[in-house]
């Protein structure tokens, strides 16, 4: 397989107002390589989500994007508090967001959700007081 | 529907963007932007009473082509910056959500681009 191309991005974990940042960043390129609009859609959704929860829970981290012939591959890492129960994390309407995150217009549980909708693969590595680790795929 | 014929039904000010020609086909209104992103169709319009950068970040994530702030909230200097790279139209009615939701479904824009 050609090797793949990778886009690097460190997430901000003090912000939340500039939050997706890397996101918006990941789809202008994307729309270089070509890709279709629903693919970009898809990709950046789920990534977008990723980053507000490692701003909201996780003091930031690090977003990969690869990019493969066939798939697009999103890693997101952090050294946050990890996730304590992950199938509760999944359910629709689960959140331990506080208030403030609430009048922003998140932390209504949909999150981790909408990664796992948007995407073909999702699986999370997570361990308590170590942080956790996100890798979703997207077929092209 | 067109973006200009959403301003008129609001009675909505134009805060930036130009193309009012463009075509809406279904719209969403929220002011939790994880429902937004999880259930918005292609072009579409946003109306929110939340003013932060991002309701914007949501709205171009989501390809939306046009957001529409609801109870006369004014967006801020960085969110008009934001939506005036990505060329998104942002609107601002003193109507409210109910509202200005109501009126256009009255209209024929759907939901979740369903045909009435």
């Amino acid at each position: 397989m050609t090797e793949a191309v990778r886009f690097h991005f460190s997430v901000d974990g003090d912000d939340f107002s500039s939050a997706g940042q890397a996101s918006v960043q990941v789809k202008k390129s994307l729309r270089q390589l070509g890709i279709s609009p629903e693919t970009i859609r898809r990709v950046s959704v789920a990534m977008y989500e990723g980053e507000i929860n490692m701003v909201i829970h996780a003091g930031g981290g690090y977003a990969d994007v690869l990019v493969f012939e066939d798939h697009i591959e999103i890693q997101l890492v952090d050294q946050g508090p990890g996730i304590a129960d992950i199938e509760l994390a999944m359910q629709e309407g689960f959140s331990t967001a506080p208030d403030n995150i609430r009048s922003l217009g998140f932390g209504a549980g949909m999150g981790l959700p909408n990664m796992k909708r948007y995407t073909d693969s999702m699986e999370i590595e997570s361990k308590l007081g170590e942080g956790t680790k996100i890798t979703m795929r997207v077929n092209l | 529907m067109k973006i200009a014929q959403i301003k008129e039904l609001l009675n909505a000010e134009v805060i930036c963007g130009e193309d009012l020609e463009r075509e809406v086909y279904s719209a969403c209104g929220s002011d939790m932007m994880s429902d937004v992103l999880a259930y918005v169709k292609d072009q579409a319009v946003l109306l929110t009473g939340l003013v932060n950068p991002q309701v914007v970040r949501t709205a171009e994530m989501m390809d939306m082509l046009c957001i529409v702030f609801v109870r006369s909230k004014t967006p801020t200097q960085e969110m008009i910056e934001l939506a005036s790279c990505s060329g998104m139209v942002l609107m601002k009615t003193d109507k409210r959500m109910y509202e200005a939701c109501g009126k256009l479904y009255a209209h024929g824009l759907c939901g979740n681009g369903e045909v009435r």
